[in-house]
């Protein structure tokens, strides 16, 4: 793109990049607590921080059960909060997660994906953050380190969007992209400043006993409100449905952020929510989440080479899930692959595999959909593979009897 | 009671758009605190510790208890240096 800023282009590893982007995100507040393959983006911003070179106040907290409440605390006070966490620090935020999301409080944190215990593992699968997709938190994962830089810049204005307000989820796979270095094109630190505006709570109208006074939707001496006190069976499942509806707006400011920050940067991908890769005139279609789909443009290029007629489609946002753009890349393929990087025990398939396939339950011509479930505890998953998988999803024309679940990469 | 509003109508957030004072919690009481204004001397401690802003104090007066929000806890008689307040059954 033409019109796109001189940028610096500096070697950084997927955390230091989302490090980076919170530095140049006016934060007002970091809590966090170390866990690998966090750690990094917490050293980082804490050595920015000492160096005068990122204004935001860090709160070291004792866990992160405290890292998310301070976050939340910070957020419903006002300001602009950002934490970081990963695998079993995700799963001790469990309680705040949903506070945070029905609070509707815009907090913004990087899920370094780990593999949850036990046995201890601190390498990369989906299944920590795969388990909170039912949290209320917005989903975006990344594929590369500048990726992550470029989603943690988005993700401020997602959450903070008045027709969102919501908690965003920013997701790089651990180890793949966390401490891989790479070549990541940073922004000038005013472009970002300016992208993402400093923090402007919402106002709403509110409460009907002071009046009918349009207040900021935070805490505030001069208006004092409670923010999520008590609800039974009167008005619990409204705030929910609040939640639901803020949810379907979301992917078309995601797509409409994505873009802004495209021109700016000169860096996109796909709509915001789906990053294809030769898929329009595919015969099979691979679908994945996270680094992996980096290697699978690579095995697709190999096979398009061989004359086989495979595309790939990366899910950035699993939540809210892109079902109709699923549905629209979906229509007119010979058939899907599904590759999930977390296991849901007992379920017919991984998260993503279910998912697609009830997307697809409502076209009238179905493609057939075989799942995959690889790359557990951090299992290598090498080109030849994908290629496995993508020859088989090529050569498979009918839906299986039952749905049909591979377990790639691992030994029996 | 008007009616159950749709989520339309509704702030986000679980922000209450009424204050909860209009809901009578004073019948979850037991004992109710009563004070003898014989022995009261408008310190104030009972004011200062009611954990429910049931004690009614402008400073001068005597203080008075809101008895349709007062749990009847009894702190305000356990810290009462005169044992001006008394609990009372009913």
């Amino acid at each position: 793109m033409a019109k796109s800023v001189q940028q610096r282009m500096m070697s950084l590893n997927g955390d230091e990049a989302v490090a980076w982007a919170a530095r140049q995100s006016n934060v007002d507040v970091v809590a966090a607590f170390p866990i690998t393959p966090q750690t990094i983006i917490m050293e980082r911003i804490a050595e920015f921080i000492h160096d005068g070179l990122m204004d935001s106040e860090i709160i070291r907290v004792e866990s992160e059960h405290s890292a998310l409440s301070a976050s939340w605390g910070a957020s419903i006070a006002g300001a602009r909060a950002f934490t970081a966490t990963a695998a079993n620090g995700l799963a001790l935020m469990w309680e705040i997660l949903y506070i945070v999301a029905s609070s509707r409080a815009p907090v913004v944190m990087a899920v370094v994906n780990r593999a949850l215990s036990a046995p201890i593992n601190i390498h990369c699968d989906h299944s920590d953050s795969m388990g909170a997709r039912d949290s209320g938190w917005i989903q975006i994962y990344s594929e590369d380190a500048q990726e992550a830089y470029d989603n943690t810049i988005q993700a401020f204005r997602i959450a903070e969007h008045e027709n969102v307000q919501l908690p965003v989820m920013v997701m790089l796979d651990g180890f793949l992209i966390s401490h891989t270095m790479q070549n990541v094109q940073i922004l000038p630190e005013d472009v970002v400043s300016d992208f993402v505006g400093y923090r402007k709570p919402s106002r709403i109208k509110l409460p009907e006993f002071y009046g009918e006074k349009e207040i900021p939707l935070m805490l505030n001496p001069k208006y004092p409100i409670s923010i999520g006190p008590l609800d039974l069976y009167d008005y619990y499942f409204e705030h929910k449905m609040q939640q639901i509806e803020a949810m379907k707006r979301a992917p078309e400011v995601i797509k409409e952020i994505h873009k802004e920050f495209a021109e700016i940067s000169g860096r996109s991908y796909g709509d915001g929510l789906l990053d294809p890769y030769r898929a329009e005139d595919a015969d099979a279609l691979i679908m994945g989440i996270g680094s992996t789909m980096g290697t699978m443009k690579a095995v697709v290029d190999e096979l398009r080479e061989e004359g086989k007629k495979v595309g790939s489609v990366r899910i950035r946002t699993f939540r809210p899930f892109p079902a109709d753009e699923i549905r629209e890349l979906a229509s007119g393929v010979s058939s899907l692959g599904v590759l999930d990087r977390s296991a849901s025990f007992g379920a017919e398939g991984g998260p993503l595999f279910m998912e697609v396939r009830s997307a697809l339950y409502s076209l009238k011509d179905r493609p057939p959909v075989l799942g995959y479930i690889y790359g557990l505890g951090g299992r290598d998953m090498p080109p030849r593979l994908l290629k496995k998988i993508a020859e088989e999803v090529l050569s498979t024309r009918e839906e299986p009897e039952r749905p049909r679940v591979g377990y790639p990469g691992a030994r029996e | 009671m008007s009616a159950l509003r749709g989520w339309k109508e509704i702030p986000i957030a679980g922000i209450p758009f009424e204050p909860a004072v209009k809901y009578k919690t004073g019948d979850w009481r037991v004992f109710r605190p009563v004070i003898d204004n014989e022995k009261c001397i408008k310190c104030g401690l009972c004011w200062m510790f009611c954990p429910d802003s049931s004690i009614i104090w402008d400073g001068d007066n005597f203080p008075t208890v809101d008895y349709e929000h007062c749990k009847g806890c009894g702190i305000c008689a356990h810290e009462c240096p005169t044992k001006a307040i008394e609990m009372v059954r009913g």
